[in-house]
């Protein structure tokens, strides 16, 4: 073989490299890069009666004079709707606070989970962990619409409670932030539990003897040793919640009430609803901002993993 | 020796429990004779005949079977080119780019990635339906399946394609012979996740889809608003019996080739 | 330094790696490395960890490519050569068997790369299965077999395509003691009835001492000495070197007198040494000698003469070792030294203990001086 034919082999192994990079890349900078580029500009329009329903729209076959008219009627107004509306401001704390809530329970619920799965004998962990996963596989939607049947007015909450003599009437349960926090622990405990599991699956039990030896109780070796080692999981999974449920629509909307809307809500409304798409847009812009920096924290971390193996 | 105390097996245990409840109530109600939830009218499955007769929702599940099947393809496709690339290709021009763009979609509020879809596919003037929703889930599930890959080929034994090169075999068709087989359970794992993704979401595919083509979650949520009807209790259980089947079955497939590797 | 052929005959040698360096990054892991390996040799590289060897031979294989420098085969530049084009083996340290594939299967597989035809494939693989001794096993699959099995299935896998060289890395590492000293016997053999070059990399200096016709020491990057064993360990090269291999007493002296054929040292604190080796080294300059423990003699009385090579001492430590015992003697004037002695008679009690005076004596080409 010659040094000239391996050097040509090398120089299309290089491009064949190059395509399996553009493949994936293209595809998400088309349909993930380029639709948030565009929400963004939408978001700088105004409402129209017309279809699309906004303006301006750039015509780029006007050339350089379109492209500045273009830019010269964006504005900033939507913003400005957003910023002096209490529903809107309400609606963005009420999501925070609601997502803050959740995500704490969660940790709370989903780590002695994840710790009870990491202790199981390991022969029992996969079907565990498998088991901890089937309902997340499970559509969404219907075990949403599950906890109608038990949270309803005639549901079997109220059901139970009565026969147990706990209440004398029924409760409402359903159409309240209880609810809906309910529904959200529920949908998003495999998001907790299984990047939990898999930190502290990881971790060595040589160390907790170690701590024992040397004079550590256990509950004290829980604390400075099995939290700090599984710190990456307690990110991820936190992370992995948060972010989304800020953001979450179904659970709110089939669960809560119709007075206090979460955002995800909020844009839908603006959106199928009062058909003001540049509005929804700025909302959607504004809780990318507000979520920018958890969204960039996981891209950290989720780098570093790779990088560090 | 592991020891799991009671306090770790009560745990589990609760865990599981909460998580189990509301699907057995599920289908012990969707064999309910009676409408009512608060009524027991004894064992039927005048619901599941009844679901047989509804052509909208069929024709919803049969739409959302497809949509799940091409996108879970294409995912897997895509997602499998992003994991090599994150997990092989070193430091290139625009890594970091590239990671953000790959795993910001696991993280984003789901609103946020339908509404911007839908925003360019009105920007491109494309006609809404079947297709966009496909492009959609694919755009969605194809960080997951990255996840899921990567974290193989991460732990995979790289002396076993030094070995295959040694032994004569050009780098591309190492990969194709030797890395590919064996990684190929975490990839149809990926698939399997893109799948239940597909078929199950309702927020993206409302943005992105059009006329004539209603996924299944689209049909349940716009029965769901008015009310609770017995027939979604059967169309629920049928599809936890349908993806648990293949679930189970697909584990025990990948436990048997594990075993072999 | 290019070291000659052991017969002494002016061949070309198979492998020649010429001022070869490489770099990862600011790490320095190979400087300006010349080796020549000859055609049926079976080389070993030997060194502590991080040396360098493995580097090595992973250029050879080429999944490292030199930062500087070229390799060459039979003559040819195979530096730019990628690894699935050089005609050259690996057996790798975890034997990295395809699990997917079975034993067969496993060994076909560099000759089906070739595009050889399926009869003669089928042929060399039944001819490899009966060569390591595993016949009958073709069907089945790595996870199927011990580690001493999986490990002959990789020889076998590596020597299918009858390679130039053939390359091992840390081959015995995973086995227990006594599969180890019985594969190494083996290996010996086939090296031998194939008429095949060897290339092994270990740290482990038995192992290297056992198998190789000669041994490259690496420290750092670099060859401290390439040379057969005994030279090896008979004639060190420096300080280092003679360090490394086994056990060994260094003691400093001044040079009194440098005749041909014969050296006098003086140590003010140990007495007079006499080696029978030259030196290059000036009267009163600073050297050192190498001597090792199993060449002293140990006696509880003084022998005569004893005004040199003979040091006087205390026993300070004993190490029984069943086959021999090692004497730890720190001497009169505070140097320790060790003294290797074989237990030839069976005895409840040593004769020597610990806090008896001994004299230890050694004969003039016992010792070597150590260039500085």
């Amino acid at each position: 073989m010659t040094i000239a034919a391996s050097s040509r082999e090398k120089a299309r192994r290089d491009w064949g490299g190059r395509l399996v990079i553009l493949i994936p890349a293209l595809w998400l900078t088309v349909f993930f890069l380029v639709p948030c580029l565009i929400v963004l500009k939408i978001s700088l329009s105004q409402t129209m009666i017309a279809q699309p329903p906004y303006v301006p729209v750039l015509d780029l076959a006007a050339g350089w004079p379109g492209i500045k008219d273009f830019i010269t009627r964006l504005s900033f107004d939507n913003y400005k709707i957003l910023g002096s509306d209490w529903l809107y401001l309400a609606s963005y704390l009420r999501s925070l606070a609601i997502a803050t809530l959740s995500t704490f329970i969660l940790l709370l619920i989903g780590y002695p989970i994840a710790y009870g799965i990491a202790r199981a004998p390991r022969r029992l962990q996969p079907v565990l962990v498998m088991a901890v996963f089937l309902p997340f596989v499970t559509a969404f939607l219907i075990r949403i619409y599950a906890w109608i049947n038990i949270l309803q007015r005639e549901g079997l909450l109220n059901d139970a409670l009565l026969a147990l003599g706990i209440v004398r009437e029924p409760v409402v349960w359903l159409a309240t932030d209880t609810a809906i926090v309910l529904g959200i622990v529920y949908s998003y405990l495999p998001f907790m539990v299984l990047p939990l599991y898999a930190s502290l699956e990881k971790m060595d039990e040589s160390l907790l003897e170690a701590a024992a030896d040397l004079g550590a109780p256990r509950w004290k070796a829980f604390w400075l040793i099995t939290v700090p080692l599984s710190a990456s999981g307690i990110f991820a999974g936190v992370l992995l919640c948060f972010i989304p449920i800020a953001g979450e629509f179904v659970i709110p909307d089939l669960l809560g009430g119709s007075d206090a809307l979460m955002i995800g809500q909020t844009l839908w409304t603006e959106f199928f609803q009062n058909k003001d798409w540049p509005v929804a847009s700025a909302v959607a812009i504004a809780l990318l901002v507000i979520l920018l920096a958890p969204i960039l924290i996981y891209q950290h971390l989720q780098m570093r993993a790779v990088e560090d193996r | 020796m592991r020891k799991a105390s009671l306090f770790n097996v009560t745990s589990v245990a609760l865990g599981l429990a909460f998580l189990y409840l509301p699907i057995a109530i599920l289908v012990i109600y969707s064999f309910n004779a009676s409408r009512l939830v608060t009524i027991w009218g004894g064992w039927s499955t005048r619901w599941y005949v009844a679901l047989w007769h509804d052509q909208a929702m069929l024709d919803a599940a049969w739409t959302s079977l497809r949509i799940a099947a091409i996108s879970a393809t294409a995912a897997s496709v895509l997602g499998t080119l992003a994991a090599v690339v994150l997990v092989r290709a070193g430091r290139f021009c625009g890594r970091t780019m590239f990671s953000g763009l790959v795993y910001a979609p696991l993280v984003m509020p789901e609103v946020i990635i339908g509404l911007s879809l839908l925003l360019l596919f009105v920007a491109l003037d494309l006609d809404r339906g079947f297709w966009t929703v496909a492009i959609a889930h694919t755009t969605l599930t194809l960080s997951f399946v990255t996840v899921v890959v990567q974290s193989r080929l991460l732990t995979f034994d790289r002396s076993l394609e030094e070995a295959a090169m040694d032994l004569g075999c050009p780098p591309l068709k190492t990969f194709l012979t030797i890395t590919l087989p064996l990684i190929f359970p975490a990839i149809a794992a990926g698939w399997m996740l893109a799948f239940t993704l597909s078929f199950d979401d309702l927020v993206i595919a409302s943005f992105s889809t059009g006329p004539g083509a209603t996924t299944l979650p689209m049909r349940i949520y716009s029965e769901v608003r008015l009310g609770v009807k017995p027939e979604i209790n059967a169309i629920c259980t049928i599809m936890i019996a349908v993806v648990a089947v293949g679930v189970v079955a697909a584990t025990l497939a990948s436990k048997r080739s594990a075993r072999a590797l | 330094m290019v070291e000659g052929n052991p017969d002494g005959q002016a061949a070309r040698p198979l492998v020649r790696f010429e001022a070869v360096s490489k770099r990862f990054g600011n790490i320095v892991a190979i400087e300006r490395l010349s080796l020549d390996i000859f055609e049926r040799e079976f080389f070993a590289l030997l060194g502590p960890s991080g040396c360098g060897k493995t580097t090595l031979l992973r250029m050879l294989a080429g999944f490292e490519q030199p930062s500087e420098g070229r390799i060459l085969l039979d003559g040819a530049d195979i530096s730019g050569l990628p690894p699935h084009r050089r005609p050259v083996n690996m057996m790798f340290q975890s034997y990295a068997l395809f699990p997917h594939l079975t034993v067969e299967g496993n060994i076909a597989f560099g000759l089906k790369q070739d595009g050889m035809p399926k009869a003669e494939i089928a042929a060399r693989v039944r001819e490899m299965l009966t060569l390591v001794r595993l016949e009958g096993f073709g069907i089945r699959k790595p996870h199927q077999l011990s580690g001493g099995q999986r490990q002959r299935v990789a020889l076998a896998r590596a020597l299918a395509k009858r390679p130039r060289v053939l390359l091992l890395d840390e081959p015995l590492s995973a086995l227990d003691r006594k599969l180890r000293e019985d594969t190494r016997f083996e290996l010996m053999e086939l090296q031998e009835n194939l008429g095949l070059t060897f290339v092994i990399v270990t740290h482990d200096q038995e192992e290297a001492m056992t198998l190789a016709d000669r041994i490259g020491v690496m420290n750092g990057g670099q060859l401290a000495q390439v040379a057969t064993p005994s030279d090896i360990y008979e004639r060190p090269n420096s300080r280092w070197v003679a360090d490394f291999i086994g056990d060994v007493n260094l003691i400093e002296g001044r040079v009194v007198s440098s005749t041909p054929g014969q050296t006098i040292i003086e140590n003010a604190a140990a007495g007079r040494l006499r080696v029978a080796q030259a030196t290059d080294a000036v009267v009163g300059a600073n050297i050192a000698v190498a001597l090792r423990p199993e060449k002293i003699q140990l006696d509880t009385t003084a022998p005569r003469p004893s005004d040199e090579n003979c040091f006087a001492g205390r026993v300070t430590e004993i190490g029984y070792l069943g086959g021999v015992s090692i004497f730890k003697v720190k001497l009169d004037n505070g140097l320790d030294m060790k003294a290797r002695v074989a237990n030839r008679r069976r005895l409840t009690e040593q004769l020597i203990g610990t806090g008896d005076r001994v004299w230890l004596s050694f004969l003039p080409d016992a010792g070597v001086v150590l260039p500085q």
